[in-house]
């Protein structure tokens, strides 16, 4: 039934963008994020790609110009942490919405894509708040499994894919203590054992096919999923909110040669210049206060005293209802002391650089990705609005469910 | 079931739809005026007529307050700007004018700030759901069975709850502290001043009337599938057997209190908080999603003649607010909560704007403890929501969100929730428009008493939880 409903809408997208493979955004605010604001300035895309930015940026003969006088206009959001596009309703016993869980405490080889549904009713709602790109992830257990970034417009998984693993998952914080028989120290122990595993298994693969070898902490599928995670190459995003959880995710990282990101963060600021020396990015959340004993030490302004101390920070609003308030959650970063570049940084190219991404996302840079929002004004400020998006350098319509529910009761009684 | 009547100064005139004379009695013999004639019972004889766990609230004497040269939002007619505030006794003294500081005022330069009315949140779980979310603290549904009116919220509430002094910090005042919405009927809500205090009694608002909450859809039925309802329509037969009985039980106790000489009938605590509700005296708080559903429950107040002060979460109301302003059923919203759960997937940002627009009472709740430190916030997104529909709503509208219009849902309208002289000193000055994003409530006076200041630890109350963690408080 959704299916259906949402097939026009992406018909439409996709026949606009069609139409549309030059466009050159005019006359805006631009800001960039890599660099200075440019007034008056233009954002050139093509072929997908953003082919040029600048103040005096020559306009291709038929490229569909976007007048953004009085407007601003930067990056696509990324947000992540979301469950976009594996959830539709968050709540318990509604599993007919939900598939970002596996069975298991270790799901290392477990990756949410191919149950991704790319015609949620949750992504264009997320995107009409400027969200371009998000991770979608799973949840769970010690490690929940891997997650994925994708492009919020496509009529396909693969379409949507950007990076596919992004991050492999583990737990330490309160979520994860079960996996450890009940304690923190427990989950710890588990978690090496299965890295040290895995490490095994690479070195023992004939040994472990002959079944000359004790049994290990893993599936072999789950092993061989962490090769990357073991190599550097794919991050580990730990779920850790306590400081001493926080510590321990930096031994770990220290003894198996791990790149780690924090999920959460709570009392990461007590432990900012630890993180800053171990240059890991905290994914955490800036409307989210509320004392807890996996966080006592919960404070709005972690954000401002991690970027004070050097820590790279990811803003996230990982409540399934309200994806949609993450420029709320950057704009609240600013409210709390930190700097406004900064804010919308956390939140567009630090986020990338956190998903390994910043190459091709997270700022308005010639070759990158030509995901680009207007905003009616200051994208952090509430009154302001999303007025063009393009996601892959296609223009998106600001069309959700809700706004055809809008204008379905916006005159009472509704005309059926 | 007295609340208020132990108040000498109640006005109940907007809640009540009549006094019986029985229900005068208990307050004149409280105030120890024996004007009860003789053989009618009395306190000293029923203990349903004795004081049912009063407030003890007591206003702190507070100097003069003069907030000078603000722009003030009243929520009670047009912005003013650069103008003046003073507040005294606990009460608004004058606003509008450039009052002259009275001797011994403190004076506060409201250049560039905001001035409103404190904040009133007329859905929080603070104290029944206290932080740090244990086990042992969920005190908010007395699920075991699906109609709880007996159970009082403030019989729950924890004073010390670490996040109390956080929604302070957001320029809260004032609080509906309701139970949860596992049962048909909850149980009663409590009305709360949001001031440190050891006893819920301290902090329970003088002359509030209680709330009953109520709970549609989803919740009681899923929780109580088993034993039942498990169904919608048993959601409803639920409500409809629990006040055909309090009908019942209300006839029995009027007729015994207007003629003594019979047999009296036993106390039920759950058909006498019901009873109170059929009486006009307890307030209808429902939450209730679908608007299919909202519709049975004005029928179900029309049959058992009461009417819903409020729905809650509402996130369909913007579908029957023509229903809602023709009953003058307050809603309760969110700016744009949605999807959590079936019965809210049609919610959309514009709730409010639409109920604004049918001349229906809007009102924007938290239900949360982050949410709650940030009710400005939440209105200003529903608000710019409804303008960039071309719904036209200012701020004088939008601050009556979480301001007058809660408070008329508490019953509490007659003395706070607008700034005007007469009206409790519940205000919040604001580091400038409350409707930004970058706005933070500098200081918080209730009733006067100068609760929260951003920039002065010492007036930054820290519970007894808060002492020795790593909790910071809230300063920075």
């Amino acid at each position: 039934m959704r299916r259906a409903a949402l097939v026009p809408l992406l018909a439409v997208a996709i026949a606009t963008a069609a139409r549309a493979q030059t466009i050159a955004i005019t006359g805006g605010t631009v800001h960039p994020v890599s660099g200075p604001r440019i007034e008056g300035g233009t954002v050139l895309l093509r072929d997908g790609n953003i082919a040029a930015v600048g103040a005096d940026v020559a306009i291709p003969d038929g490229a569909t110009r976007v007048d953004a006088t009085g407007r601003w206009v930067t990056p696509g959001l990324i947000h992540l942490r979301t469950t976009l596009g594996l959830r539709l309703l968050d709540s318990g016993g509604q599993e007919e919405t939900q598939e970002d869980v596996a069975e298991g405490e270790v799901k290392a080889a477990f990756n949410v894509a191919e149950g991704l549904d790319p015609a949620s009713m949750t992504i264009p709602v997320a995107r009409m708040e400027g969200i371009t790109s998000a991770v979608a992830a799973p949840s769970d257990g010690l490690m929940p499994g891997q997650a994925a970034l994708i492009d919020l417009a496509g009529a396909r998984v693969d379409e949507m894919l950007v990076k596919s693993p992004v991050a492999m998952l583990a737990d330490l914080s309160e979520g994860g203590k079960e996996s450890g028989g009940g304690s923190r120290a427990g989950a710890v122990l588990r978690l090496r054992r299965v890295l040290r595993d895995a490490l095994e298994y690479a070195q023992r693969k004939e040994d472990f096919r002959r079944a000359r070898i004790q049994p290990l902490a893993a599936a072999a599928e789950d092993l061989e999923a962490l090769q990357p995670v073991l190599r550097g190459e794919l991050p580990l995003f730990v779920i850790a909110n306590r400081r001493n959880d926080i510590e321990s995710a930096l031994r770990i990282a220290r003894e198996f040669k791990l790149r780690i990101a924090l999920y959460g963060g709570v009392e990461a600021w007590q432990a900012a210049p630890a993180l800053a020396a171990a240059n890991v990015p905290v994914i955490l959340e800036p409307l989210t206060d509320v004392p807890s004993f996996d966080g006592l030490g919960a404070r709005l302004d972690n954000a401002t005293l991690l970027r004070e101390a050097g820590v790279s920070v990811v803003a996230a609003q990982s409540d399934a209802a309200h994806f949609r308030d993450l420029r709320q959650a950057a704009g609240n970063e600013v409210r709390n002391g930190m700097p406004w570049e900064e804010a919308l940084q956390s939140v567009t190219l630090a986020a990338a650089e956190a998903a390994l991404v910043g190459d091709r996302y997270g700022s308005l840079d010639t070759g990158k990705v030509a995901n680009v929002v207007v905003w009616s004004g200051d994208p952090l400020e509430l009154s302001s609005r999303v007025e063009h998006l393009f996601i892959r350098g296609r223009a998106v319509p600001l069309v959700s469910r809700q706004t055809e529910l809008l204008e379905r009761y916006r005159r009472l009684p509704p005309t059926y | 079931m007295l609340a208020g009547l132990g108040d000498p100064t109640y006005n109940g005139s907007h809640v009540m739809i009549h006094v019986p004379r029985y229900l005068v009695a208990p307050a004149l013999a409280f105030l120890g005026a024996c004007a009860v004639s003789r053989g009618a019972p009395t306190a000293d004889s029923l203990s349903a007529l004795r004081p049912q766990y009063p407030s003890t609230y007591a206003r702190r004497a507070h100097p003069p307050v003069l907030i000078r040269n603000a722009t003030i939002l009243t929520a009670a007619g047009p912005e003013l700007k650069s103008a003046s505030i003073l507040l005294a006794d606990g009460k608004v003294a004058a606003v509008g004018e450039d009052a002259a500081a009275p001797p011994g005022a403190t004076v506060v330069d409201g250049t560039g700030k905001f001035v409103t009315p404190g904040l009133i949140d007329t859905h929080s779980h603070l104290g029944v759901y206290s932080a740090p979310g244990t086990r042992s603290m969920s005190d908010g549904n007395e699920r075991t069975e699906p109609v709880t009116a007996q159970v009082w919220a403030e019989h729950s509430f924890w004073p010390q709850d670490p996040q109390i002094p956080l929604a302070v910090a957001g320029g809260i005042t004032v609080i509906q502290a309701l139970p949860g919405s596992a049962n048909l009927i909850g149980g009663r809500s409590a009305t709360l001043r949001l001031i440190p205090a050891r006893t819920v009694q301290e902090m329970k608002y003088p002359g509030a009337p209680y709330g009953l909450k109520m709970a549609c859809g989803e919740n009681p039925k899923s929780v109580h599938a088993e034993e039942g309802p498990a169904t919608r329509m048993a959601n409803v037969a639920g409500y409809r057997a629990a006040f055909a009985e309090a009908e019942k039980y209300r006839k029995e106790w009027d007729e015994y209190l207007e003629e003594p000489d019979g047999e009296r009938p036993e106390r039920d605590l759950n058909l006498e908080t019901l009873a109170e509700v059929l009486r006009g005296r307890i307030l209808v708080h429902n939450h209730c999603y679908r608007a299919d559903e909202m519709a049975h429950m004005m029928d179900l107040g029309r049959e058992f003649g009461f009417r819903i002060r409020s729905f809650h979460h509402a996130v369909e109301a913007y579908k029957v607010a023509d229903m809602l302003a023709r009953d003058s059923v307050a809603s309760s919203v969110w700016s744009d909560w949605w999807g959590f759960k079936m019965e809210s997937l049609d919610g959309i940002p514009q709730n409010a704007a639409l109920l604004q627009q049918a001349g229906a009472r809007a009102i924007i709740h938290s239900d949360s403890p982050n949410a709650i430190q940030r009710l400005n916030q939440e209105a200003a997104k529903a608000m710019y929501a409804g303008r960039h529909a071309g719904l036209q709503v200012t701020r004088e509208q939008a601050i009556r969100w979480i301001t007058a219009n809660a408070a008329w849902a508490l019953g509490i309208d007659s003395t706070t929730g607008t700034l005007e002289p007469g009206k409790a000193a519940d205000v919040v000055v604001w580091s400038g428009d409350p409707f930004s994003v970058y706005s933070k409530a500098e200081l918080v006076y209730n009733a006067g008493r100068l609760v929260f200041d951003r920039n002065d630890p010492k007036r930054q109350y820290r519970t007894d939880f808060n002492l020795g963690t790593s909790d910071p408080g809230v300063g920075r």
